[in-house]
């Protein structure tokens, strides 16, 4: 084996492309489980985005287009998930599996006829002067927008839930309904754009995957990719600094492997392939394990059902 | 009464307000007046907890008006009513125990100031009234008297016209109670008007201007609480006279109970450690551990139940070593024990009284056999602690999570009674219980420490520490203080013993 085409600029590149879909599902998730709510529909919502952001882009020509429609689609199959669990207050947990079901089942036949069809990518920008700088400019300024986007947005999430007041009911809701029930916020409401905006980022993630980083669409393309940015997201105890580490270090991970296979290693394809999945869990329970700090970071009502009685 | 002067703040006239099968509120109408401390008094289920929330825009009148100032006011919703002027401390504190004191303050109000001048504001309303409270803090780190600080303030900041408290005294110290009484004192002197929810007379008689009885949702008297004696003001509650509970005390016999220098790191982030505590319990006695909530009562129960073990030698039931053995054990040998949490502690919310009773009395009461549950036994078993406490319920398949308050406390309390215990620890047995279902539950411990039980009552309650326990101990930051006959103590001491309110260390260490 050869570890000399291992090219390490090219490494930081591809693993921030192959960290995207992940960080841009796990921020959508982070600020789920902020306001209480366990949605474990992510793997289902990202697969809608995959196909449906694909779809659009092949009939429109527009990648970004298909982005747009991709997250519309990502919130819209959130909502049935919100209005099941947060109106008719079905088990959360059953009916984020059930989500998933239905979201690997509507994409494999919506894109039963696209599949093995190319699409139009999207462009890498061109940014003056950063772009140009040497081995940097490679690495870091010369990736697609929702690179970019996927970043703006957790300095976004960041800053709304440390500096804002919309951040601040939302963060309450998740750690006592019943008290931010009798001052007087809408629970139900404030968790239902909370589901959506979850639901329309894994739908943005989905069409990364489909529209960048492979770029067509296969059946089951996402594999397994909405599960670990859930793991992402419990592992980082519900910080977006975390979540960005988590997903980047599964990325790089990933990325890392699949050129440790090309540069000819030959023992333990199996456990190479694993090795992102064990990994990226030991480093976040590593974090994580600080006792005093971590035990109260989980929203104290995370999947609890709540019903405002009297 | 004057009821027509303009100093009238808020008229109730006719409010009525029904749940399906129950009637909450029925045509209750009166005044609160401008300046004046009024109070609301009632039994459990007596419709308290839903006027205030209709006077606080929670829940909406089926019938029946308000006017404010002479205005008609219906408020949609909580902000409406904070608008209006009306502010309300919780008796479940609304509080979020992950966020800061700031955030939970800012969460209070309709427009909260930016960060720092809220802290400078925080700062400086906390300092007018002698309630000293750092904004940073986090709140699952205060003690429950900062607690209700933080919830205190929160209204302040937004000078209201009328303050609702809903309990405000059942869980501090007899210092952190005076702090709190001059507050309210120096409120009302500034023309705040307070509506005071409580079930401690005494507390009503030396605080309050006029008092509204309810009973079964309808108002049946007003009275002058300084005028009035408490027995009087809990028979017009309760509508009947009821019997103050009697002691026969016996003469201790052998010690049951001993504890013997136990110490334990805390169960979790917001626990509290156990230092060092020692201390025996006859047959016979009555021993009550008081202290302000969180300062080692549920560890102190997890400890005696058997839920978290310790360390060898530390726990001792009728002489041999109990520290390793878990519950089941310990009932067996006869230590039963009721924790303060009635529903997810004491009692598993969505089972029927029936399979609850089974949980805790199975073996004993031989509810089990060959590893069935006789359900016939179990079923008479239940019906026999609801009858016997008088527990209001429709029967023995109901929910746990079905019953008010007070009546599960009633069960899971006389679940334990009932099983003839010979040491019985109970942690605040009438927490929120009104006050002739309390009378009835300290009888019936004391009853069965005079049939030889050796019971250690844990209670933030000093009242009833003091009407039933034999010897006094107070637990203040996981230590126990020695213990004290109660016959010869004062509540001062008492409070000297609890460690007082935070700002009373210096006049402890004088004294």
């Amino acid at each position: 084996m050869d570890l000399g085409n291992i090219n390490p600029v090219l490494l930081v590149a591809s693993l921030m492309i192959s960290a995207t879909p992940i960080l841009l599902a796990a921020i959508g998730e982070m600020v789920v489980e902020k306001s209480g709510v366990l949605n474990l529909g992510v793997e289902g919502m990202m697969i809608t985005g995959a196909v449906i952001g694909f779809i659009v882009a092949i009939n429109t020509g527009s990648p970004l287009l298909g982005f747009v429609i991709a997250a519309v689609a990502g919130a819209a199959l959130s909502l049935s998930f919100g209005v099941l669990t947060q109106i008719f207050l079905s088990n959360q947990v059953a009916t984020g599996l059930g989500l998933t079901l239905v979201g690997l089942g509507l994409s494999s036949l919506l894109g039963k006829p696209y599949e093995g069809q190319k699409t139009a990518t999207l462009p890498k920008l061109d940014i003056p002067i950063l772009g140009d700088l040497p081995v940097v400019g490679r690495m870091l300024f010369s990736h697609d927008i929702m690179v970019y986007v996927s970043l703006c947005l957790i300095l976004a999430v960041w800053a709304f839930l440390k500096f804002t007041r919309a951040g601040l009911i939302l963060r309450a809701v998740g750690e006592s309904h019943d008290s931010a029930h009798a001052l007087g916020y809408k629970v139900v409401r404030v968790r239902l754009l909370a589901i959506m905006f979850g639901g329309a980022c894994a739908g943005l993630g989905g069409a990364y995957l489909s529209l960048v980083r492979v770029p067509q669409w296969t059946e089951g393309m996402t594999a397994g990719a909405g599960w670990i940015a859930l793991a992402i997201v419990v592992f980082a105890s519900w910080r977006a600094g975390r979540v960005l580490i988590g997903a980047y270090l599964f990325g790089g991970i990933s990325v890392l492997q699949l050129n440790l296979q090309a540069a000819g290693m030959t023992w333990g394809v199996q456990y190479l392939s694993m090795s992102p999945y064990l990994i990226t869990i030991l480093v976040l329970v590593f974090i994580s394990s600080n006792r005093s700090r971590s035990s109260h970071d989980a929203p104290a009502n995370l999947g609890q059902t709540f019903h405002a009685t009297r | 009464m004057s009821s027509n002067t303009t100093d009238n703040l808020l008229r109730l006239s006719g409010l009525t307000k029904a749940y399906p099968g129950v009637v909450a509120n029925d045509d209750v109408s009166f005044d609160i007046r401008e300046g004046e401390i009024h109070a609301l008094l009632g039994e459990n289920g007596a419709g308290k907890s839903t006027l205030v929330k209709m006077i606080y825009g929670l829940v909406k009148p089926d019938k029946g008006r308000m006017t404010l100032h002479g205005a008609p006011y219906a408020p949609s919703e909580p902000s409406a009513a904070r608008k209006a002027g009306v502010a309300m401390v919780f008796q479940h504190f609304s509080l979020f125990d992950a966020l800061d004191v700031a955030e939970n303050v800012a969460l209070g109000m309709e427009n909260p100031p930016p960060r720092r001048d809220l802290a400078r504001q925080i700062r400086e309303v906390s300092e007018t009234y002698g309630l000293p409270l750092d904004p940073s803090r986090t709140v699952g780190t205060l003690s429950a008297g900062e607690r209700q600080r933080v919830e205190i303030i929160r209204c302040l900041l937004q000078d209201p016209r009328l303050l609702i408290m809903d309990e405000p005294t059942s869980v501090l110290t007899p210092q952190e109670v005076g702090i709190l009484f001059e507050t309210l004192r120096k409120l009302k002197t500034e023309g705040t008007a307070i509506l005071y929810i409580s079930h401690k007379l005494e507390e009503i008689r030396t605080l309050c201007d006029h008092a509204t009885i309810l009973r079964l949702g309808k108002k049946v008297a007003t009275c002058t609480p300084s005028e009035t004696t408490a027995r009087a003001m809990a028979e017009m509650m309760i509508g009947s006279s009821f019997v103050s509970p009697t002691a026969k005390h016996a003469i201790p016999g052998e010690v049951l109970l001993r504890v013997d220098n136990l110490t334990m790191p805390p169960p979790g982030a917001f626990g509290t450690p156990l230092r060092g505590i020692s201390f025996e319990l006859r047959a016979g006695e009555v021993l009550g551990f008081g202290g302000v909530a969180g300062n080692g009562q549920d560890e102190l129960l997890l400890a005696l139940s058997g839920e978290r073990l310790t360390e060898r030698g530390t726990i001792w039931i009728k002489g041999a070593d109990a520290s390793r053995d878990g519950p089941v054990l310990r009932r067996a040998a006869g230590c039963l024990t009721a924790p303060e949490e009635r529903l997810g502690h004491a009692a598993a919310p969505n089972m029927s009284l029936t399979e609850n009773a089974v949980l805790t009395a199975g073996r004993r009461q031989r509810l089990v056999r060959n590893g069935f549950i006789d359900w016939k036994r179990a079923e008479g078993f239940a019906a026999d602690v609801i009858q016997r406490f008088d527990v209001r319920t429709p029967g023995t398949h109901v929910a746990a999570r079905a019953l008010s308050g007070g009546n599960l406390q009633k069960f899971v309390i006389g679940r334990e009674v009932a099983q003839n215990p010979d040491i019985l620890v109970v942690n605040q047995p009438t927490w929120g219980v009104d006050a002739a279902a309390a009378a009835a539950i300290r009888q019936a411990l004391l009853d069965l420490a005079s049939k030889g039980a050796a019971i250690l009552v844990i209670s933030q309650d000093l009242d009833e520490l003091l009407e039933i326990a034999d010897r006094f101990g107070a637990l203040n930051e996981g230590r126990l203080s020695p213990l004290k006959p109660v016959a010869d103590l004062s509540i001062d001491e008492i409070g000297l013993m609890m460690g007082g309110a935070h700002d009373m260390e210096v006049a402890h260490v004088e004294a």
